[in-house]
């Protein structure tokens, strides 16, 4: 259910997400310092291309890591196998992957 | 005068792959005693058609194990005195293995891992060339001693929930087995072995949790060694990757 490449691929995309939530959590604290609102901070990501990249390599890195997970859970809690299995591993990620753009759009275009 | 003898409540799993549940039975308790004697006691006295395995009742041959008051032991090494609780014992088939009848049970999903493992060894040589000498010191001998004293109990199998959620899993031993090969320098093909334990049911769907380390009676350390062979493999992932380029 869980082959090298799979593993591979969940492993390397913890390592990408680690660094990113990090960077995540110290910004947001920075940032909140000098009592800045939600709005001001949008303000200051409307059009940045390094903040764009930054959540869209955390979105995409998130999607990949949480579908294989459901796809762990799928199988060995609901013993869903085969295509069904493939499906829900899909969907997750293709799911998790359009809200994420959503989000990183209006960071981007706010 | 005789003092009267203390008898112990047993419960024991009857029955087959379709049906069946636990019967009871008093048993006379001894000083030393071993769960195995009691289910021999059961099956000389009271019901001489209860099917259950051993062979060399101390603690070499593996074929004895069963689940004791819900945990896997080898029967022949579980002390009565150890386990005892409430002056009752509950004795079951091995976890995650269909049962043939009563405490025996099918395992042949047990052993053909073993071999879809590539537990077995792949030679290069002929009885003609000279033997190898192999120094014990060797970081990697050390590692395959550390292994190699598995003696096919399936404990560590029935303690697995990964085998009991997978059902292609290779569970603890057989993969504890690929280890010791791949790391074993006699071993004409380590790099099969390692594409053998990736696959679906391979090595990288153990969650470590390490119940197999925690029951294996043997104290041997399925969980390591597991982990092992997942580092191995990325590591043969991504040169097989840098090849293929
Ligand atoms: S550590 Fe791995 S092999 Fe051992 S019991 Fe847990 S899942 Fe099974
Ligand atoms: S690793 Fe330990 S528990 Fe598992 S089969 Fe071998 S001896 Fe038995
Ligand atoms: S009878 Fe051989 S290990 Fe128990």
């Amino acid at each position: 259910m869980l082959d090298a490449r799979l593993y591979f691929l969940q492993r390397l995309t913890a390592l990408i997400m680690a660094p990113l939530v990090l960077g995540h959590i110290a910004v947001m604290i920075y940032a909140i310092q000098g009592g800045l609102t939600a709005a001001e901070i949008l303000n200051r990501t409307a059009g940045s291309i390094g903040w764009a990249v930054f959540y869209g390599t955390f979105v995409a890195a998130v999607s990949i890591h949480a579908a294989i997970g459901v796809r762990v859970i799928a199988h060995e809690t609901l013993k869903i196998k085969g295509a069904a299995l493939s499906l829900i591993t899909w969907i997750s990620g293709v799911v998790l992957l359009l809200m994420g753009a959503r989000a990183v759009f209006a960071v981007f275009a706010a | 005068m005789q003092s009267e003898t203390v008898k112990m409540n047993v419960s024991v799993w009857r029955g087959n792959r379709r049906d069946g549940g636990y019967l009871s039975y008093k048993v006379p308790m001894e000083d030393n005693q071993t769960i195995l004697d009691v289910v021999t006691w059961i099956q000389h006295n009271e019901d001489p058609t209860l099917s259950y395995r051993f062979a060399c009742r101390v603690g070499m041959c593996g074929s004895c194990a069963m689940m004791v008051n819900g945990i896997p032991r080898w029967t022949c090494r579980t002390h009565v005195k150890k386990v005892l609780k409430d002056n009752a014992i509950k004795v079951a088939p091995l976890r995650n293995l269909p049962v043939i009848k009563d405490l025996a049970t099918d395992m042949d999903r047990f052993f053909d891992n073993w071999n879809k493992a590539g537990g077995v060894h792949h030679s290069d040589q002929t009885r003609n060339d000279e033997i190898e000498l192999i120094d014990p010191n060797k970081p990697a001998r050390k590692i395959v001693d550390a292994g190699i004293e598995c003696i096919n109990c399936a404990v560590c199998f029935a303690a697995c929930d990964t085998v009991s959620g997978n059902d292609q899993y290779l569970g603890p031993a057989a993969l504890n087995r690929a280890w010791t090969l791949v790391n074993d320098e006699k071993d004409a093909d380590r790099p099969g072995i390692l594409d053998l334990v990736s696959g679906n049911g391979g090595c990288h769907n153990c969650h470590s949790q390490g119940s197999c380390s925690e029951y294996c009676p043997n104290e041997l350390d399925p969980m390591v060694a597991i982990a092992g062979l997942k580092r191995e493999t990325m590591r043969h992932l991504i040169s097989q990757g840098k090849t293929d380029a």
